[in-house]
């Protein structure tokens, strides 16, 4: 399937190769590279591209770009899919994906490699197992390394994972301090229009566990309002079944951190916009110049504080400069990019933050015809906005008493407001 | 040149490289200085006996590898270390030998002997390490030991070994295709594997080998589909693949009935009612004639199976899986069943761009066959400008195919966003959406074109230039209409510079040049004089448009035709000076020029076929989904194309298997887990169990009676044979089996509570009723038909309100299964006392219908008395004749029927098994000379999430009589027919129930203030509103009302105090009605207003959340107000 991998960076170079079948020459990625300059942004390059003899498909992640060589017909999901789960596992063993994080552990990301592939095919993608088979490079390690130069980065037995029936948890987990903590983030996505009218807006919402448990726990996590989820995808650890007949998660974890669940809250449901926002933006014939006033003010927040409120514009080519006034928070303007960032911070909502100003243009260069969207984030702690909670954490199969705690936020996703 | 001295030391023996001859310091060895150097110092390392030394050497080199650095020369240095003990050097060693063995061949041999001594080691990895690298070796003078290694591995005991070995085969058949006939061998040995492990592998072996070899799988695919769920994600893909290709050479076409029809269906679902009608009368009469034929479609029970254990990946977090399972609905399953990947896909959009990307791509595929099944998440598809342009052009694709006559003017509003973006390719495929959107939808087309024509004046060119474009193709199709806007267009030629646009405009211009006869020869006069100047595709319209005005005016333009084919034969461009002497030939008559001419007019100017605008992705599905071929609709390398569904099912019996072992090995203790929970809900249906007998057949068959899952008689009609088959099973299939089954229980259990409205949700009397049958389910014996008998009942009496329920159940507890009929009107009587004399009892149950506003009661006690009014009205069958309020409506007519007719009406009366279902009142007349016996419904075929409660079955309907019954649909706030065959003893007929709008709400009560308040929240998008002129028999309040109560099932909302009560009402000008509703399945609120101003002005307008449903009411009610 998956015949070689080449690692790129933002600039057109390829640090890191791999071939899982016969060397292919690197030449094959200057149809991708033909690909790439011609699209405007990294992310209109086409994922899959078809040369006379190959297939390259492509992701971006953390300004990489993951190249993988086909030589037949393979599902480009299957391909695409894996190449995100190596851009996973490098984050989670180096704790970022960057070229120089990449760079700095080579051999580890080799033998990486070497062991999520086998001919093409997907071997081992399991985290707990990885590390069980090549271990993550931590500080001790490397400090002891340097002293003795003994100490192995590989194990020499079978994972245990690899062969139960159980492949995402490592045998023989221990810990004095035994805790299982449940993230629920949600993201609002959401359209609204010039009017300030919901186009559309829906949930997506993340289960994110931190489960440091010792043994062979068997958790079962029940919510109090599991009919809103209209949509859900689970980690392969959680049983199906019991979820058809109990709405209750069930599952042995892995250890350490994982995504238990994706679920969707669709618009059926109407979704409560936390805040809205108050518009206007217009350039002028006469004179180069625009006017922009945004106000944000709170919505629905039940009461909760809404934090790290950000706005971004990406505003036409043709405006050149911002000179504006913000009530509250700061903002930036970038001349390359043409981004305005304004970074609001907590709303608070007896004084309104507004921004305020005029925005000179390019001499000569008509007016913009259309005014750009605005981007919001914002965040909320202890709340799901959809409302879900959870009701209960039970543990069977083992004896002792687990720390538990579940942790809620609420997070803009793709929320655009049009103007 | 580092290579060859390489290999000069290497002759000249080993030991001698140690010697740091050339200086041993690797910093000396900058960028410039030769890498022998360094590599030197590496071999130094290399061969010194501390095993930190050779790790670091090795790190060196593999770093080297990674960055495609050549370090070829190391490799007599390298592969002496091959034997290393330190696990982590040898696994460096590893990665470098599979990268450069081929290169050094013979070299690489020296390392053989290592790996055949690995194969024998105790430990597992260690075996299965070195079966991977010996395989990974591409030297083609080991084919036999790797041949022989394979084969031992692929009987080892260690399932990670077999899984090595399943990796090794297409490895071997890559570097050696003549070893084809011995790997099959070992691929069918690895097939029987019950490992989880190993599945996935070997399938994908399989697929790489011999994917022909089909008849491989016919032994394994019973395990295959009972393992999916449990085999790792990356397996399961490969295998549902390749289970698609299988079921499509081994099982019949599920919906080769519908197949037929397809064309007639897959047009409209929303198409006017006359169309609608007619349609399906055509539909029904081509449908009767094949189906008496061919002898009804059974579905293989291994068919079921499949679908049935894919459906669950759904839910996978792989997208990849969800992928899989999706295409494989999609060409496998039933038509009705295929809607459940569609909320899947969607949520897959939240994913990555990449993903986005190919889910899009496949479902714009999908969205053209299946419009239906994506048109609830419309919205999902909407654009951000932050979206990737290929991800917006894709959505928009997808919007464009689902456009239809009812969300067609909500799609618009959408692209008139998008055509002020700021990317401007994503504009350009916006017109050209917008353009499809007006080809295919005839409503549409004025409002389309004018939007384009305002286009026109754009400042960016290529959007005007894009807009020519699809104007052009729209105006081919009406062109008399518009010589206005081609009057416009050429006005545009002075400024357009974009040549497809100039070239767009001029053929226009010739085309319809007698509509523009004034213009047409001036615009030629410009186009001569700049001629020279113009881009080849304008200068051939040019000659085109001077050849047609020849033709039509020659007066005006023989000189300047003349002269513009002057200029054309001295052209650089050969089409250019071919096409002027061509037509020079043709329209100036010379002596010889032969009959040609005489045809000229009818050769340019002869009526041409207006365009059709065709989604790109039209026939895609001909590739199977989600694959890399369809992706680029070109048939990759190694695509396996996926075969037509044979006519005639194969033998199904080589798929039974004969096991052994009575546990299977592969059960996981996940699973077994799993039985044990079950093991502990047994006891709850362990009676109907015992019952239903113990094969799956006779379970499906309980499944089917007792609820209205979708295809239950597709399943029900399968039991049969797949019975036979199970049978021969040995124990441990008949376990699975049994598992199976109880993984269905727990199905059906879910189930239940939504589809019968047993839920907890509902009224405690309901939570009492359900008990107490499945009391009687576990106390007595009672065959499977009584049962169903008890449920049709309560169904019968649907009609009555919740209240009654319970008496009703007591009542028939009571009674030893008396004749339906007599039961029916005995309760019925009795019910009416009841809740005439218990107004209290009769509040709390009514609550779908009667929304508890204690504050309001006395208002509220009105519209419930109004509602007992009128339910006893219709309640009584003899009631239902067209003079009633409630329209009734054509099921089956008297001479298709063959003497059976059928009428329907919306009795709006609460559904009692289901509030969320809209009762349905059914009349059967007889008018036939015999009796019709067993009256009932089969097959249902329903837009996904749809539901049907059926009616009870009528035994017997003597000729000349009458009969009702009521059967309850949900229609989950959709417009969309529910269809399905009526069967008597004798014949089968295909009926559908399409309800209009106005039926799919129930009223509610609301006073002025809540109806303010609602309505202030229902603004914007929700809000619809349309000014209409009255009827004249039409201006009085009671006519108002009454004719919307009787178009949409909505309650009047008392308006003011004074206006309502007083019995002298104000004129009827300056009125307001307000009329409040909820639709039934999603309870949104619906709310209508009439405002009435003098002379019979009035002005409606609708707010409902849901846009859909909103736009078609206010439809229905204009009709209803204006005619």
């Amino acid at each position: 399937m998956i015949h070689s991998l080449f690692l790129i960076n933002h600039s057109g170079d390829i640090f890191l190769e791999k071939h899982w079948k016969s060397v292919i020459s690197r030449s094959v990625c200057d149809y991708f590279f033909e690909a790439k300059e011609k699209a405007a942004e990294p992310e209109n390059v086409a994922p899959v591209l078809q040369t006379p003899h190959h297939y390259l498909i492509t992701i971006y992640r953390g300004k990489l770009f993951f190249l993988s060589v086909v030589q037949t017909e393979a599902p480009p999901l299957f391909v695409i899919e894996f190449l995100h789960r190596v851009a996973d596992i490098f984050q989670d063993y180096f704790g970022e994906c960057s070229e120089s994080v990449i760079k700095d552990n080579v051999v580890t990301v080799y033998e990486l490699l070497e062991e999520m592939l086998d001919n093409g095919f997907p071997l081992a993608t399991e985290s707990n197992v990885l590390k069980e088979m090549i271990r993550p490079p931590t500080i001790l390690r490397s400090v002891v390394n340097t002293l003795t130069g003994t100490w192995s980065n590989v194990g020499d037995t079978l994972p245990t994972g690899q062969l139960s029936n159980i492949p995402w948890r490592r045998a023989g987990v221990k810990y004095t301090n035994n805790e299982a903590y449940f993230d629920v983030i949600e993201e609002i996505d959401a359209i609204v229009d010039k009017s300030g009218t919901t186009v559309c807006a829906e949930i997506q919402g993340v289960i994110e566990a931190c489960v440091r448990l010792t043994g062979m726990p068997d958790l079962t996590l029940s919510f109090m309002n599991p009919r809103l989820l209209d949509d859900v995808s689970f980690h392969p650890c959680v049983r199906f079944k019991r979820w058809e007949s109990e709405r209750a998660l069930s599952f042995i974890p892995p250890d350490g951190n994982f995504t238990l669940m994706n679920y969707h809250v669709s618009s059926q449901n109407l979704v409560a916009l936390p805040v809205y926002v108050k518009q206007s933006i217009s350039f002028f014939d006469s004179g180069p110049c625009g006017r922009l006033d945004i106000t944000v003010g709170p919505k629905q927040t039940m009461g909760k504080t809404v934090e790290a409120l950000m706005v971004t514009i990406h505003m036409p080519k043709a405006v050149l400069s911002a000179n504006l006034t913000a009530t509250q928070g700061s903002y930036t303007y970038d001349l390359a990019t043409k981004v305005l960032v304004w970074d609001i911070g907590k709303l608070n909502p007896q004084k309104l933050p507004n921004l305020k100003g005029s925005l000179s243009l390019q001499a000569g260069a008509p007016k913009p015809e259309d005014n750009p969207s605005l981007n919001i984030d914002l965040k909320i702690q202890q709340m799901a906005i959809s409302g879900l909670k959870v009701s209960r954490l039970e543990m069977f199969g083992e004896k002792y008493k687990p720390f538990k705690g579940v942790k809620y936020l609420t997070k803009a996703g793709k929320f655009q407001v049009r103007t | 040149m580092s290579a060859s001295s390489a290999f000069n030391e290497e002759k000249g023996g080993s030991s001698s490289v140690g010697e740091p001859e050339y200086g041993h310091d690797p910093a000396s060895g900058g960028i410039f200085s030769s890498d022998y150097k360094r590599h030197d110092d590496l071999k130094e390392m290399l061969d010194s006996n501390k095993d930190s030394l050779k790790l670091e050497a090795m790190k060196r080199i593999v770093a080297m590898i990674a960055r495609g650095k050549n370090a070829s020369d190391l490799f007599p240095a390298v592969v002496k270390n091959v034997a290393c003990k330190n696990i982590e050097v040898k696994k460096l060693v590893y990665v470098y030998l599979v990268r450069y063995a081929e290169e050094q061949q013979d070299l690489a041999l020296l390392s053989i002997s290592t790996f055949q001594r690995g194969l024998k080691d105790p430990n597992q990895l260690i075996r299965a390490s070195a079966l991977r690298v010996l395989s990974s070796i591409r030297v083609t003078i080991i084919v036999p030991i790797m041949m022989l290694a394979i084969k031992e591995a692929a009987s080892d005991m260690s399932p990670y070994v077999r899984k090595t070995a399943a990796h090794a085969i297409p490895k071997l058949y890559s570097l050696d295709p003549e070893q084809k006939d011995q790997l099959i061998e070992v691929i069918e040995k690895l097939l029987a594997d019950k490992t989880t492990l190993v599945a996935g592998s070997v399938v994908m072996a399989f697929e790489e080998v011999c994917p022909e070899r089909i008849d491989l799988i016919h032994k394994n695919y019973r395990k295959l589909c009972n393992l999916l769920i449990d085999v790792e994600e990356w397996g399961q893909v490969v295998i549902i693949n390749m289970l698609t290709r299988y079921a499509r050479t081994q099982f019949l076409n599920p919906n080769m009935n519908e197949s037929l029809l397809e064309e007639g269906s897959d047009k409209t679902f929303y198409g006017s009612d006359e169309d609608e009608d007619e349609e399906e009368e055509e539909k029904e009469k081509k449908a009767e004639a094949p189906m008496a034929k061919r002898k009804p479609y059974v579905m293989d029970p291994d068919h079921r199976l499949l679908l049935r254990n894919t459906k669950p990946l759904l839910q996978s977090r792989n997208a990849a899986v969800v992928m899989a399972v999706a295409q494989l609905y999609f060409h496998l399953a039933p038509k009705v069943e295929v809607g459940v990947i569609a909320k899947a896909l969607v949520r897959l959009l939240r994913s990555h761009s990449e993903v986005q990307y190919v889910v899009l791509q496949n479902v714009a595929t999908m969205s053209i066959k299946r419009r239906g099944m994506f048109e609830p998440y419309l919205k999902s598809f909407y654009i951000r400008s932050t979206d990737p342009t290929q991800i917006k052009v894709l959505k928009l694709e997808v919007l464009t195919n689902l456009a239809n006559e009812t969300n067609i003017s909500t799609i618009l509003r959408e692209f008139q966003t998008y055509i002020k973006s700021m990317d401007k390719d994503f504009v350009a495929a916006t017109i050209q959406a917008i353009g499809r959107c007006a080809t295919n939808i005839g409503e549409v087309r004025d409002t389309c074109l004018n939007g384009l024509v305002q286009l026109l004046s754009n400042r960016d060119e290529l959007v005007v230039a894009e807009s020519v474009v699809v104007i052009k193709k729209l105006l081919q199709m009406q062109p008399e209409k518009h010589s206005d806007i081609i009057k416009h267009m050429a006005k545009l030629t002075d400024n357009i510079q974009v040549p497809m646009a100039r070239a767009s405009i001029l053929w226009l211009i010739g085309e319809y040049c007698e509509h523009v006869p004034k213009i047409a020869p001036d615009v030629l006069r410009k186009m001569a004089k700049s001629f020279t100047n113009e881009e080849d595709i304008v200068k051939l319209q040019i000659i085109n448009l001077a050849a047609k005005l020849y033709l039509t005016n020659s007066k005006q333009t023989k000189l300047l035709t003349q002269y513009v084919l002057n200029l054309a034969k001295y052209d650089q461009n050969y089409d250019i000076r071919d096409r002027a002497r061509f037509i020079r030939q043709l329209i100036v008559p010379t002596e010889k020029s032969g009959a040609l001419s005489k045809y000229a007019k009818k050769l340019f100017l002869a009526l041409k076929p207006a365009p059709v605008l065709e989604s790109p992705f039209k026939d895609r599905d001909h590739f199977q989904l989600g694959s890399l071929s369809h992706l680029l609709n070109a048939k990759a390398g190694g695509y396996q194309e996926l075969p037509d569904w044979p006519e005639a099912a194969p033998d199904p019996s080589v798929r039974n298997v004969e096991v052994k072992d009575s546990v299977p090995e592969w059960t996981k203790c996940s699973s077994r887990e799993k039985r044990k929970e079950k093991r502990v809900e047994k006891p709850f249906y362990s009676d109907s169990e015992g019952e239903s007998g113990p094969t799956e057949s006779a379970d499906s068959e309980s499944d089917s009676a007792s609820g209205s899952e979708m295809g239950s008689g597709l399943e029900e009609s399968g039991s049969g044979s797949e019975s036979e088959g199970s049978e021969e099973g040995s124990e441990s299939e008949e376990e699975e089996e049994e598992d199976e089954k109880d993984k269905k229980k727990i199905k059906k259990d879910l189930k239940k509570p939504v589809k019968e409205s047993e839920s907890e949700q509902s009224s405690e009397e309901e939570e009492r009723k359900h008990q107490r049958k499945s009391d009687q389910q576990k106390s007595d014996s009672e065959s499977e038909s009584d049962e169903e008998s008890d449920s049709e009942s309560s169904q019968s009496e649907s009609d009555d309100s919740d209240s009654e329920a319970d008496v009703k159940k007591k009542k028939k507890a009571a009674e030893s299964k008396p004749p339906p009929k007599p039961v029916k009107k005995d309760t019925k009587k009795e019910k009416k006392e009841m809740s005439l004399l218990d107004l209290d009892d009769f509040e709390p149950a009514a609550s779908p219908q009667v929304t508890p506003v204690n504050s309001f009661l006395s208002n509220s006690l009105v519209t419930d008395l109004e509602g007992l009014s009128l339910s006893d009205a219709v309640l009584s069958p003899a009631n239902i004749s067209p003079c009633s309020a409630l329209k009734s409506y054509e099921l089956l007519h008297r001479i298709r029927g063959e003497g059976l007719s059928v009428e329907y009406c919306f009795s709006r009366q609460p559904f009692s098994p289901d509030g969320n279902m809209v009762a349905v009142q059914m009349q059967f007349t007889n008018n036939a000379t015999s009796e019709a016996k067993n009256l009932h419904m089969e097959d249902v075929k329903l837009q996904s999430g749809m539901r049907v409660k059926e009616f009870p079955e009528i035994e017997l309907l003597p000729a000349g009589e009458t009969a009702t019954a009521v059967m309850g649909i949900d229609f989950c706030d959709s417009t969309q027919a529910a269809n399905f065959q009526l069967c008597t003893h004798t014949r089968k007929f295909f009926v559908s129930i399409q309800p209009p709008v106005g039926e799919l709400m129930r009223p509610v009560f609301l006073t002025e203030n809540e109806f303010k308040k609602e309505q202030g929240q229902l603004m914007g998008m929700n809000e619809i509103t349309e000014k209409l002129t009255l009827d004249a028999k039409c201006r009085n309040e009671h006519t108002i009302v009454q004719r919307v109560t009787t178009a949409a099932n909505l309650s009047r909302v008392p308006c003011g105090s004074d206006k309502e009560c007083s019995p002298p009402v104000p004129p009827p000008d300056r009125l307001v009605h307000r009329f409040a509703g909820r639709t039934v399945t999603s309870g949104s609120l619906v709310l209508a207003t009439v405002a009435t101003k003098e002379g019979g002005a009035a002005q409606l307008t609708v707010n409902c959340e849901k846009m859909v449903i909103g736009t078609m009411l206010v439809k229905d009610v204009l009709l209803a107000l204006t005619q």
